[in-house]
C-alpha cells in the first residue's frame, strides 16, 4: 500500500458502538425525574377516596373522629402555620443578626469561625434529639414562663362585682394568647424549638446574600462618611434584603415540614386553641402519630393530609426558590 | 512515520486542503468561503485581529467545534485529499490524528507521564514498553526530557508555565499525529519561555505539518513558512511569509500588518 | 470593635451641633454592635445546653453493652441497643445503595451527556423539588409502595424511605463536583481523542470524586439522622433483625420511643443513644467537610 493509500484508510478506521454509558445515565436521570412523579402518584391515589368523600371540607372542618370516620384538618392546618409562624419570628432576628455578625468584624475571626461552627452543630443535630433535649430543658422553662404570662396577662386583675363575686380580667389579645392551663407540651414549646432549628438555614443563606453584596457598594457607603451600622442598614442590608426573604421564605418551609421534634413537644391535641399554653397539633405530627396504627377510611384521611402538606411545603419552597435565584440575578451586573 | 526527508518542501502542497468553508454559530456567520491548501511538513500561520475568525476555523480542523452546541458549516475540510467530515470518519480518530495546543496549558491533574500516554491508553495500547517509549519519544521531540525525566510520575501541575505548554505539546505529538494546531501556544507565556517553544516549532516541522494561530506578527515571521490573514471571517490574503510581510498585494493586510487597526 | 468618635470641638466648628450629632451616630452604632455580638454569641447558650445534656445524661450508661445488648423491656434496667444501631448502618445503607448510583449516574447525564436537554433542566427542578419534601412524606411513600404492598413493616421499606430522603442531597453536590472539574481538562481529553466515555471515567470522575464523596457522607449523615421517614415503615423491635423484611429498631425511632416512657432508665437510654448518634452524625459530617476542603 501506498503513503497515501494507508493515510486516507487509517482516518476513516472504526466505527464505534453505541455508548451504553450514556443510556445508562439517561435511564437513571429519567428514574431520578419519575420518583418525583410516583410518589405524587402514590399520595394522590391514596388520598383520593378521602378527596372523595370529604371535598374541600376537609380542610375546613375541625373534627377529628376515627370511629366514626369524620375527618377534618382545620386545626393541624392552623398549627402547622401558626407553628412555623411564631418559629420565624424568634429565628429570623436572631439568625439576621448572626449572619451579620459572620459577614462583618466586630470580633476576630477565631470568635466568628467558633459562632459558625456553632450553627453548623445546630444544623447537624437530629430532629429527634431536638426533641428530647427540648422535653428536659424547654418544657420545664415554658412552664415556669406560662404561669408568669398567665399572671401578667391573662390575670392581670381582679374586679369584685355587685353580688360579691370576683372576676378576673386581662389585657386584650394577650389574654387570649397565654390563656390557662399552661401547659408545658404547647404550641410555643413546640415553636420555640422550632425556632432553633431552623435558625442555620436563615443564617447561612442570609450570610451568603450579605457577603454577595459588592465590595463597591460598602466602601461606597463608608467613603462618604458613614458609620459601620449605617452602611449596613443603609446600603448592605436593603442589597442583600431578597436574600435575606429568601432565606426567610425557605426556612418557612422547613418549619412547616419538621416532623419529630414538634410532634414531641407541641401536645397533639386535634383541638383548635388560640393560646400559646395549649397544646396544638400539626399536619406532619398528625402524620407521625396516626399512620402506623391507622386502617381504613383513616388512612385515606391521612393521605389527604399528606398531600395538603406537599402542596404547601412545595409552594413555599418554589417561591423561596424563585425569590433566590432573582436575587443572585440582580446581584450578577454589579461589580 | 514518513520516509521522505526531502528540503524544505518535501510534501504534499493540498496536505490540509479548505473549500468553500463557511461556518455558523447558530445564525451568526463566522466564516466566509474560505479557500485554501495547507502544505505539507511546514508552518501556516494565521493571523488577524480578534474576532477575525483564525481560531474559529483552526478548530475546525479537528472538528473540536461540535464540543459547541448549535454550530453549523457548508464547504468542505479534506485531508488528504479525504472529507474530514464524512460519515465514515469517526472523529476521535480524526482527533488522533489532528493534534491541537491549547492557548492556556491544560495538563491534566496527573503525572507527567500519564499525562503524556493518555492518548496511547485511550487507544487501548497498555504495553509498558510501548508507553515508556513513546514517552522519551515525546519528551525529547518537545524538548523537555532533560528537565523532566527525572520527574516523570510527579504530578504534572508542579511544572512552570513554560514546561507545561510543552508537555502540553508532547502530549499531543505522543499520538503521533500527521498535523499540530497551535492555538496562540506563547500567548501566556513569558518570553523566555516563547523563545523555547518557538524554537521547538522549528524542529517539530520537519516531522509534522504545523497550523498556528497567533497575535504575534513578529512571531508568524520568525516561524512560518506560509501566511494567511483573516478579517471579519473572510480570508484576506494568503502566500509565502516573505510576501505577506514585505509586499502585501491587500490593502488591508498592509493595513494591519503596519498596525494601522487590530 | 467600632470605637466611638473622639471629641474635637475645633474640626467640627463649621456646622453647629455637629459634634453632637457625630457623637449620636457613634453611639448609635457602637449599641447595635454590642447587640448583634449579644444575640449572636447567644446562640451558643442553647448548643452549649445540648451538649452538656448529652454528655451528663448520656455518658454513664455508655459502655459495650450498648453495641452488644437488646432493650430492656419496660420499666427494666440493663440492656443496650445494638440492634438499633445495627438497623441504622442498614438501613442506611440499603437507602445509599438505590440513591447514590441513581443520584451519581443522573448528575453525570446532566453535566456531561446532555446539559441542555429537557431531561436535564427537568432533574434539576425535581431535584431542588425533593429537597423541600418533609421527610415524613418520605416515610408516606415508602408506605405506600412497600409496606401496603407486602403487607408488613421492614428493613427494604425503611431503606427506600431513606433512598428518597438522600437521593436530592446526593444528585445536587455530584452535579456541584462535576461542575468543578475545570472545562480545560475535557477540552483536551477530547483534543487528544478520547471519547465522551472515556473523558468522563478517566478524567471527570477521578477528579470530581472527593466531592461527591462528600455529598454521600452528607446524606449518610442526614439519613441516619432521621426518624420521621421510619416510623410507619421500618417500624420498631425490640429485637435483632433476622431479615430484611420484618421491623427493624433503629437509633432515632428507639430515641423516640424511649424518650416518652415515664421510666428513668429508659429515658437515660434515650439520651445515651441520642449521644452515640449525634456522635456518628458530627463525624460523618466533619469528615465530609475535611475532604472537601482538602480538595480545594
Amino acid at each position: 500500500m501506498s503513503q497515501q493509500d494507508s493515510d486516507s484508510q487509517a482516518i476513516a478506521d472504526l466505527r464505534l458502538g453505541p455508548d451504553y454509558f450514556h443510556i445508562l445515565c439517561w435511564v437513571a436521570a429519567a428514574a431520578a425525574v419519575a420518583t418525583l412523579g410516583w410518589i405524587i402518584f402514590e399520595i394522590l391515589s391514596g388520598a383520593w377516596p378521602a378527596m372523595h368523600k370529604f371535598g374541600f371540607g376537609f380542610l375546613t372542618s375541625s373534627a377529628w373522629v376515627p370511629n366514626r370516620e369524620n375527618f377534618g384538618v382545620f386545626p393541624f392546618i392552623i398549627g402547622t402555620i401558626a407553628s412555623s409562624a411564631i418559629a420565624i419570628l424568634f429565628a429570623f432576628p436572631l439568625g439576621l443578626a448572626i449572619a451579620i455578625f459572620l459577614s462583618e468584624n466586630f470580633l476576630p475571626l477565631p470568635v466568628r469561625e467558633a459562632v459558625r461552627f456553632v450553627v453548623e452543630m445546630l444544623a447537624a443535630i437530629p430532629s429527634v434529639v431536638y426533641g428530647l433535649w427540648g422535653i428536659f430543658v424547654v418544657i420545664p422553662l415554658i412552664k415556669i414562663f406560662g404561669t408568669w404570662a398567665v399572671a401578667t396577662f391573662h390575670n392581670t386583675w381582679t374586679t369584685v362585682g355587685p353580688d360579691g363575686l370576683e372576676t378576673t380580667h386581662g389585657i386584650p389579645v394577650l389574654e387570649t394568647l397565654f390563656a390557662p392551663p399552661a401547659y408545658g407540651n404547647s404550641m410555643l414549646t413546640a415553636s420555640v424549638v422550632l425556632a432553633l432549628m431552623i435558625l442555620p438555614t436563615i443564617t447561612a443563606i442570609s450570610r451568603n446574600s450579605l457577603t454577595a453584596v459588592p465590595k463597591t457598594l460598602r466602601e461606597g457607603a463608608y467613603a462618604l462618611g458613614a458609620t459601620r451600622w449605617e452602611a449596613i442598614l443603609g446600603v448592605i442590608l436593603p442589597t442583600a434584603a431578597p436574600g435575606v426573604v429568601a432565606a426567610t421564605i425557605l426556612a418557612l418551609g422547613r418549619a412547616m415540614g419538621e416532623t419529630m421534634a414538634v410532634a414531641m413537644l407541641i401536645g397533639n391535641s386535634s383541638r383548635l386553641s388560640w393560646s400559646l399554653l395549649s397544646p396544638g397539633g400539626t399536619l406532619a405530627g398528625l402524620l407521625a402519630n396516626q399512620f402506623g396504627e391507622a386502617d381504613g377510611m383513616q388512612v385515606h384521611s391521612l393521605m389527604f393530609a399528606a398531600l395538603i402538606l406537599v402542596v404547601i411545603t412545595l409552594f413555599v419552597n418554589l417561591i423561596g426558590e424563585a425569590v433566590l435565584r432573582h436575587t443572585q440575578n440582580q446581584t450578577a451586573g454589579i461589580r | 512515520m514518513t520516509d521522505d526527508l526531502n528540503g524544505p518542501s518535501p510534501g504534499r502542497p493540498d496536505f490540509l486542503t479548505v473549500r468553500d468553508f463557511d461556518f455558523f454559530y447558530g445564525k451568526k456567520q463566522a466564516l466566509f468561503d474560505i479557500n485554501m491548501d495547507i502544505p505539507e511538513k511546514q508552518v501556516t500561520a494565521f493571523i488577524g485581529p480578534s474576532g477575525c475568525g483564525k481560531s474559529t476555523l483552526l478548530r475546525n480542523f479537528n472538528r473540536m467545534n461540535e464540543l459547541i452546541d448549535g454550530i453549523n458549516h457548508t464547504g468542505d475540510i479534506r485531508l488528504l485529499g479525504q472529507s474530514i467530515f464524512d460519515k465514515s470518519v469517526e472523529v476521535i480518530a480524526l482527533r488522533r490524528r489532528i493534534g491541537i495546543v491549547f492557548q492556556k496549558s491544560n495538563p491534566f491533574p496527573k503525572s507527567i507521564y500519564e499525562n503524556i500516554v493518555y492518548g496511547l491508553r485511550i487507544s487501548g495500547e497498555n504495553r509498558k514498553s510501548v508507553l515508556d517509549e513513546a514517552v522519551e519519544r515525546s519528551l525529547r521531540g518537545a524538548a523537555l526530557w532533560d528537565e523532566a525525566k527525572d520527574r516523570l510520575h510527579e504530578s504534572a501541575l508542579g511544572l512552570s508555565g513554560g514546561q507545561m505548554q510543552r508537555l502540553c505539546i508532547a502530549r499531543a505529538i505522543a499520538n503521533q499525529p500527521k498535523v499540530l494546531l497551535m492555538d496562540e501556544p506563547c500567548s501566556a507565556l513569558d518570553p523566555i519561555a516563547t523563545v523555547k517553544v518557538e524554537e521547538l516549532i522549528h524542529e517539530l516541522k520537519q516531522e509534522f505539518t504545523i497550523v498556528i494561530v497567533t497575535h504575534n506578527m513578529q512571531q508568524a515571521t520568525r516561524c512560518s513558512d506560509r501566511t494567511a490573514f483573516f478579517y471579519l471571517g473572510k480570508l484576506i490574503e494568503y502566500a509565502e511569509t516573505q510576501k505577506i510581510f514585505s509586499n502585501p498585494a491587500q490593502k488591508q493586510t498592509e493595513d494591519y500588518i503596519t498596525g494601522r487597526f487590530g | 470593635m467600632d470605637p466611638i468618635a473622639s471629641h474635637a470641638p475645633d474640626f467640627f466648628r463649621d456646622e453647629k451641633g455637629e459634634s453632637a450629632k457625630l457623637m449620636g451616630r457613634s453611639l448609635r452604632n457602637r449599641a447595635l454592635s454590642t447587640l448583634c455580638v449579644a444575640l449572636s454569641l447567644l446562640t451558643l447558650i442553647p448548643l452549649l445546653s445540648i451538649i452538656v445534656l448529652l454528655l451528663q445524661k448520656g455518658l454513664p450508661l455508655l459502655s459495650w453493652r450498648i453495641f452488644t445488648e437488646l432493650p430492656p423491656a419496660a420499666g427494666m434496667v440493663g440492656g443496650g441497643f445494638g440492634n438499633a444501631i445495627r438497623g441504622t448502618l442498614v438501613m442506611v445503607g440499603l437507602g445509599l445503595a438505590m440513591s447514590a448510583p441513581i443520584g451519581m449516574l443522573s448528575a453525570i447525564y446532566i453535566i456531561e451527556y446532555g446539559p441542555v436537554t429537557r431531561l436535564a433542566q427537568s432533574v434539576r427542578i425535581v431535584a431542588k423539588l425533593l429537597t423541600g419534601i418533609p421527610s415524613i412524606i418520605c416515610g408516606v411513600f415508602a408506605f405506600a409502595i412497600v409496606v401496603a404492598t407486602t403487607g408488613g413493616f421492614s428493613a427494604w421499606a425503611g431503606g427506600v424511605a431513606l433512598a428518597v430522603l438522600m437521593l436530592p442531597t446526593i444528585l445536587l453536590t455530584s452535579e456541584q463536583a462535576l461542575l468543578g472539574v475545570q472545562t480545560a481538562y475535557r477540552e483536551a481529553s477530547y483534543g487528544l481523542g478520547a471519547t465522551k466515555f472515556q473523558t468522563i471515567v478517566r478524567v471527570v470522575l477521578p477528579d470530581a470524586l472527593p466531592a461527591m464523596m462528600t455529598g454521600v457522607m452528607l446524606a449518610v449523615a442526614r439519613g441516619a439522622g432521621e426518624t420521621a421517614p421510619l416510623l410507619f415503615t421500618a417500624l420498631f423491635s425490640q429485637f435483632w433483625a433476622k431479615s430484611l423484611s420484618e421491623p427493624t429498631a433503629s437509633l432515632s425511632v428507639l430515641i423516640y420511643n424511649f424518650s416518652t416512657y415515664p421510666y428513668p432508665h429508659q429515658t437515660q437510654m434515650a439520651w445515651t443513644a441520642s449521644l452515640v448518634l449525634v456522635a456518628f452524625v458530627t463525624l460523618a459530617n466533619v469528615t465530609a467537610q475535611l475532604v472537601f476542603s482538602k480538595r480545594s
